[in-house]
């Protein structure tokens, strides 16, 4: 905030408890208790929602300029005013009585199951009951009871007896999240929190009102009865599943990861998160965990072996080999930096590269030209006047930045375009409107132009945009969807960067480094990216042997796998998955949860997190490779996390010039007639991401697949609503029921990753010309 | 060095002053009076040989304990055999000593142990740790757990003396039907806890 904008704001000092304080013009009175540290009980009051005064808690004696209010007034409610007296319960005995009579009636009903409830030891109502409340009860007529509990969604269980109808996930459903399919039914004494009937719960934010309703109304279904506050142990730590850099708590028993909760960071995620990143963590224990490093013998199969044979024999297969390095999206900055330094002084090499998900030559130009030198950030998004959502969808693919963009849409009504081909729910919710890169106009230098990673799928589309900013002088933001993919480019795990954005063409750059790892020089032959990596594989000049760390070759194009079949493959792996089975050698790395390190957010900024279970015996990928290294006698020197820190520190950032963007034409779209049609297809929040597995009552909420069409291909091809459809390439098909939906009469889509709908499996490319028949 | 700068302890019971006032000690005191007055100081020896014992040839016999003594605890049932055990850790919070671990989980319709919707899947008493003040028993809102009088807690092995669920349950008593199994027809969790049932419905069986 500038200075201008603090002296614009009105001050206003009112008296509390006998206590002066000023506050801004429009502060609320329990806002200003609190500056004082007078804590007013309240149940229906969140600083991020609008007030309610549903619950009437937080009642006070107020007084302006010698006139008294009648009554006791909530102060959740009034705006502070000048020559306010305001008295609460500690000096007035009015308010103090008003607060009591006002506990005895929410408690009335309340059922006394504070034993098998599972906000019990960290419930508002409990400990104000306690310091607010009458010792005894005076209450001997029966409770309401209900039947309980009544599922509200798969994820969440509402216990409407334990409700004290304060609003607040009503109020957050509808001003935070846009989801208004929760809401309170009925009036007087029936009064109740219900859903839509013909509405599902789907919201991608649901799991906020468990971790905001001030009882335990509703309670998360994954979480009931596991455990009691007391129990854990919490451990602040950063969301690996997106790159919106959420601030996150996780909660430990016994060493195992029992819930998660949104961590409060006001410039990121405020107080929320998405469902993803709370409930998202039984992958941990759903796959078999690589418990020991395993070799392949010559019989082929896997064995057990001990971490010096399984080194040796990974050194072995990589000596003397042409090897390449897969990083993978997921990785923290740290482990990135280890691969990259691992490529460079051990392989001797800069074939590197986290991208495992369709990629270009284009968006290789872009991320070591332009990507590492944006500083757009939240707060510009805040002050955004139109948002130009390239090939984005924020409320799939980064939850938080559709959170910031929601609320300004409510604020000020800014205007979202987008490159989508149809307008999916999240942007409805943001009242998007369709456009094209070359059509789009009216943009300022306070707008922003987001770029997603699908931009990298069609050619021209990066060059488009770098185009429209430099020409409106918009802000550009590069989003990626996984959470290491920055802190990865940062780190040089890529084959055009050395760590710090240092360009490998670059001579002056290479001294820089190789001076400060102590090696005589770098490779300087451009890398190879990882479809090169792969393609190149089985070819006379290509690579001989891989080192790949935590990807999914089905993200990567259906051949991946087959691909890497005839090489030599080490798997640095948490859990066994398609790699580990055709791997020749696999070391046991740690999760997220049991290492520390650092993602780094779209914004650029790093979320560091410690090791949560602190007796978990696994080590990060950056010490495996160390040790590694070590093996092969090029050692990288990295023995710890901390260690590594300390050496991307002292490195620091490139100062020097980077290289320019080269710009690609886009190439003429495929002509479709007829049964053909472009093939458009995002990953939704919740599908079948690797990280999600083991989350039945999260799957529950994910989207149905269904293929979206026009009504005029529908017409065409004489299917209603629900008809199957059968999208099919050359390679395979896809049958999901179709829905009829405002999209563009050349396109069919589908998502990505979901049930029914893998498309990259099934059609081996994830856009294209595809043909769309009735089932 | 003039005074002894070190003050005694305990207080001086003269022998300093008969040391200073060079009093002679003599035998004289110590010199036995007679056969007769030693033998004073047997008699009572000789009379207890005839008195009442107190002490118990442990563990040959065995003496019951005070009606109220902290034994090892007891899970209790119901009458009907469902447990009253509901998961909750207050035990586990009240414990001073950290000796109690309780894991709760879910009643299904398949796997019911206890009325309501919650029991305990873990329960474990570590009577290494247990110091038997009984604060477990007053915070359990089911009655679930109380103690017996049993006190012979001593084992071989640490592990042994992790009392797990099974070993803490109280014995079936007739009628009772083992746990998992549906409610009694018609109740609810509150007619439990109100002691409205007397004992299993036929229907309750678990074929």
């Amino acid at each position: 905030m500038s200075t201008e904008q603090l002296t614009e704001v009105e001050m206003i000092t009112v008296v509390i408890d006998g206590f002066e304080v000023t506050v801004p013009k429009g502060t609320l009175v329990i806002r200003a208790a609190e500056k004082l540290g007078i804590q007013i009980p309240r149940f229906c009051d969140h600083p991020l929602l609008s007030p309610a005064g549903a619950c009437r808690q937080c009642l006070v004696d107020i007084e302006i300029n010698g006139r008294a209010f009648p009554k006791p007034q909530a102060s959740c409610t009034i705006p502070v005013e000048p020559g306010m007296i305001v008295k609460t319960q500690l000096t007035s005995p009015v308010a103090d009585k008003a607060q009591k009579g006002v506990m005895e009636l929410l408690l009335i009903n309340h059922p006394l199951d504070c034993p098998v409830c599972d906000k019990g030891g960290e419930c508002p109502l409990q400990n104000q009951a306690m310091s607010n409340g009458r010792p005894t009860s005076r209450y001997e007529g029966v409770k309401r009871t209900y039947d309980k509990p009544v599922a509200i969604s798969s994820q969440v269980l509402l216990d409407r007896e334990r409700c004290v109808l304060c609003a607040r996930c009503t109020r957050f459903s509808e001003e935070i999240a846009g989801d208004p399919f929760i809401t309170l039914n009925e009036r007087g004494a029936l009064q109740q929190v219900g859903i839509y009937e013909d509405k599902p719960f789907e919201s991608y934010f649901s799991g906020n009102t468990v971790q905001i309703c001030p009882v335990g109304a509703l309670t998360g279904t994954s979480y009931r009865f596991r455990a009691r506050p007391f129990d854990l142990v919490s451990v602040d730590s950063a969301c690996e599943h997106c790159a919106s850099g959420c601030a996150m708590r996780t909660d430990i028993r016994r060493g195992k990861t029992l819930r998660r909760l949104a961590g409060d960071d006001a410039s990121v995620n405020a107080e929320w998160n998405c469902d993803k990143g709370r409930w998202a963590f039984k992958y941990l224990i759903t796959r078999e965990r690589v418990a020991t490093p395993m070799v392949r013998g010559s019989d082929g199969e896997l064995h057990e072996a001990s971490w010096p044979e399984a080194l040796a024999a990974a050194a072995a297969g990589l000596k003397s080999k042409r090897a390449g390095v897969l990083v993978g999206g997921r990785t923290t900055r740290e482990d990135a930096y280890g691969y990259s330094k691992f490529a460079r002084v051990s392989l001797g090499t800069n074939d590197i590269d986290f991208r495992a998900r369709p990629h270009s030559d284009e968006e290789t130009s872009f991320l070591s030209s332009i990507a590492l030198g944006l500083s757009t950030t939240y707060s510009d998004l805040d002050k955004a006047d139109h948002v130009v959502l390239v090939e984005f969808e924020p409320e799939e693919e980064s939850p938080i930045v559709f959170l910031r963009l929601y609320k300004q849409v409510r604020k000020r009504a800014i205007h979202i375009s987008t490159t989508a081909p149809r307008i999916s729910r999240g942007n409805h919710k943001l009242t998007a409107v369709r456009t094209s890169l070359s059509s789009v106009s009216g943009l300022t230098a306070k707008s922003v132009i987001i770029l997603g990673e699908r931009a990298a799928e069609t050619g021209g589309t990066i060059s488009a945009a770098v185009a429209l900013a430099a020409s409106t002088g918009a802000k550009l933001a590069w989003i990626p969807r996984r959470a290491g993919e920055r802190g990865a480019l940062e780190s040089g795990a890529f084959p055009s960067l050395l760590p710090g954005g240092r360009p490998v063409s670059d001579a002056s750059a290479r001294v820089d480094v190789a001076s400060a790892w102590g090696v005589s020089h770098l490779p300087q032959n451009p890398g190879r990216s990882t479809s090169e990596i792969l393609q190149g594989l089985n070819t006379p000049d290509g690579l001989e042997a891989v080192v790949i760390g935590g990807v999914d070759p089905a993200d990567i194009s259906a051949d991946a796998l087959s691909q890497l079949l005839n090489t030599f493959v080490v798997s640095l792996e948490v859990s066994h998955s398609a790699i580990t089975a055709i791997a020749d050698v696999i070391l046991p790395v740690a999760a997220v949860v049991e290492k520390q390190g650092t993602f780094v957010d779209w914004q650029g900024h790093a979320r560091g997190f410690e090791k949560a279970i602190d007796d978990a015996q696994t080590r990060s990928d950056v010490r495996i490779l160390s040790m590694l290294a070590d093996e092969l006698g090029a050692p990288i020197n990295l023995p710890s996390v901390s260690a590594t820190a300390r050496e991307i520190q002292s490195l620091g950032t490139w100062d020097g010039a980077r290289a320019a963007f080269e710009k690609t034409s886009a190439g003429s779209a495929p002509r479709t007639e007829g049964t053909t049609a472009m093939l458009h297809s995002w990953r939704l929040l919740l599908d079948l991401g690797t990280l999600q597995e083991g989350e039945a009552n999260l799957a529950g909420t994910a989207r149905t697949a269904r293929a979206h069409i026009s009504a005029s291909r529908a017409a065409a091809l004489g299917v209603k609503n629900d008809d199957r459809v059968r999208v099919s390439s050359e390679r395979g098909s896809l049958t999901l029921p179709a829905v009829i939906v405002d999209i563009s009469d050349d396109c069919v889509w589908v998502p990505r990753n979901s049930l029914n709908s893998q498309v990259i499996p099934a059609l081996g490319f994830s856009s294209g010309v595809v043909t769309v028949v009735k089932a | 060095m003039a005074e002894n700068p070190i003050t005694p302890r305990y207080p001086d019971l003269g022998l300093t002053a008969a040391a200073k006032a060079e009093m002679k000690i003599t035998g004289q005191d110590l010199e036995a009076k007679s056969f007769f007055a030693q033998l004073q100081g047997f008699w009572v020896t000789f009379i207890t040989m005839f008195k009442k014992v107190t002490t118990v040839n442990y563990p040959e016999v065995k003496e019951p304990t005070a009606e109220r003594f902290h034994g090892r605890h007891q899970l209790n049932r119901y009458d009907d055999g469902l447990e009253k055990c509901i998961g909750c850790e207050l035990c586990a919070w009240a414990c001073p000593a950290d000796a109690i671990m309780v894991e709760g989980a879910d009643n299904t319709e398949e796997a019911r142990f206890s009325p309501g919707e919650r029991y305990g899947k873990v329960y474990q008493i570590n009577y290494l740790r247990c110091v038997f003040c009984g604060l477990c028993i007053e915070a359990c809102p089911t009655r679930a757990l109380t103690m017996t009088n049993e006190y012979e807690l001593a084992d071989s092995t640490r592990e042994k003396l992790i009392f797990e669920k099974d070993d803490l349950l109280g014995p079936m008593r007739a009628g009772m039907i083992p746990a998992p199994h549906p409610m009694y027809p018609g109740t609810t969790d509150t007619d439990y806890y109100k002691g409205a049932i007397t004992g299993p419905h036929p229907s309750q069986e678990v074929k």
